[in-house]
């Protein structure tokens, strides 16, 4: 980016501004493997057209050669997709979906950390894809409900049938969704909420 | 045709609150030798602002002389508030790179942050109900 042109580096158009009253963000991560559907649900449901944040991240191999600084690291940009939605004057919602390298959710500093919860979107023709992401967000405690984008040549289960195969504790919400349809996106993120608020309830949110 | 089965995780019982140390396996390295990954500029010294990909960032003044074309271009763009997120796309830079311009500005007093809501361990039950009213109005 030439900055010396910032004058005419494209913002957010006037109807995209958020009121000088937004005081507070808050975020829900959308997970799942690669083609199951997150790009897809964060523009069905966002306000403004998605848009897309990098971060550049280095690998080192240890033991290998571990100088510090030492020259030998590569660089790698991982691209995530996100969306908004205001929810009222003050407070403003994030939807991110995760990155296609799946190595590099849990090293984006504040991806997760912080999030009000995730969305775990599985595919059935490939619902391994969705097995690593699940357990991480259970080791850290971060609360998530499972979505089922239902592609028309997936093989289609009973949802009992995949929450046993999924192991899914029995409070965790599982429910068939279209993540092209607003509506079908909007009850999903919904179901997070009241799963979120049910934790509330019982104290149970770690 | 059964389903592929997954074995739920427990919650890890680290005293310090801490997430696990991530270790990504090195793609044709059987023996699991750990590769280390992080963000650029994330790992040596120097001061960073505690900033998140939703704080919302206001700016305070007009892009003062002083400012640098990127210090102006960030001023320009958050006349109304903007989440570091939208910063970053819009300027085509890195998070973190944002993060360290960001923690400039907010020292010399050129922008103000506004923090997210994070997740807490005891819910806030009335921002959650705000957040369902708002969603069933989508
Ligand atoms: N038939 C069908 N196609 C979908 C559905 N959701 C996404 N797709 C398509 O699947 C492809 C991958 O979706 P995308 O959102 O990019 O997946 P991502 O990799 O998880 O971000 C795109 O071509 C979508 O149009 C769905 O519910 N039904
Ligand atoms: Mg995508």
């Amino acid at each position: 980016m030439d900055f010396k042109d910032s004058d005419t580096i494209p913002g957010p158009r006037t109807e995209d501004r958020l009121p000088h009253t937004a005081e507070a963000a808050v975020k829900i991560v959308i997970a799942g493997g690669f083609g199951v559907g997150k790009t897809t649900m964060v523009g069905s449901v966002s306000e403004i057209k998605p848009l897309t944040t990098e971060e550049t991240m280095t690998q080192a191999g240890i033991g290998v050669d571990d100088n510090y600084g030492s020259p030998s690291k590569t660089a790698t940009t991982v691209a995530m997709d996100f969306g908004r939605i205001s929810i009222t004057d003050q407070l403003v919602l994030y939807l991110f979906g995760t990155p296609g390298q799946e190595r590099f959710w849990f090293l984006w500093n504040g991806l997760f950390e912080g999030a009000l919860g995730a969305v775990v979107l599985v595919d059935t023709r490939r619902l391994e894809v969705s097995f690593d992401v699940m357990g991480r967000l259970e080791e850290r405690g971060v609360p998530f409900v499972v979505a089922v984008n239902s592609f028309p040549d997936a093989p289609r289960y009973p949802l009992s049938e995949l929450r046993t195969a999924l192991d899914l504790a029995e409070e965790i919400p599982i429910m068939e969704c279209d993540v092209r349809r607003r509506a079908s996106s909007r009850d999903v993120l919904m179901t997070l909420m009241r799963f979120l608020h049910s934790l509330a309830m019982t104290g149970a949110l770690t | 045709m059964t389903p592929p089965q997954r074995q739920r995780r427990l919650p890890a019982q680290d005293p310090s609150g801490r997430p696990p140390v991530e270790r990504a396996p090195v793609p044709g390295n059987p023996t699991g030798n750990p590769e280390r990954l992080f963000v650029i500029g994330g790992e040596a010294g120097g001061e960073r602002a505690d900033i998140d990909l939703v704080t919302l960032i206001v700016a305070r003044t007009e892009p003062p002389a002083s400012a640098t074309p990127e210090q102006a271009a960030l001023l320009r763009l958050c006349v109304a508030p903007l989440s570091v997120a939208e910063l970053s796309a819009y300027l085509s830079l890195p998070f973190s790179v944002v993060t360290v311009l960001l923690t400039e500005m907010l020292a010399a007093e050129l922008v103000q942050a506004r923090a997210p809501i994070v997740r807490q361990k005891v819910a806030d039950r009335s921002l959650l109900e705000a957040v369902m009213h708002g969603l069933q109005r989508l």
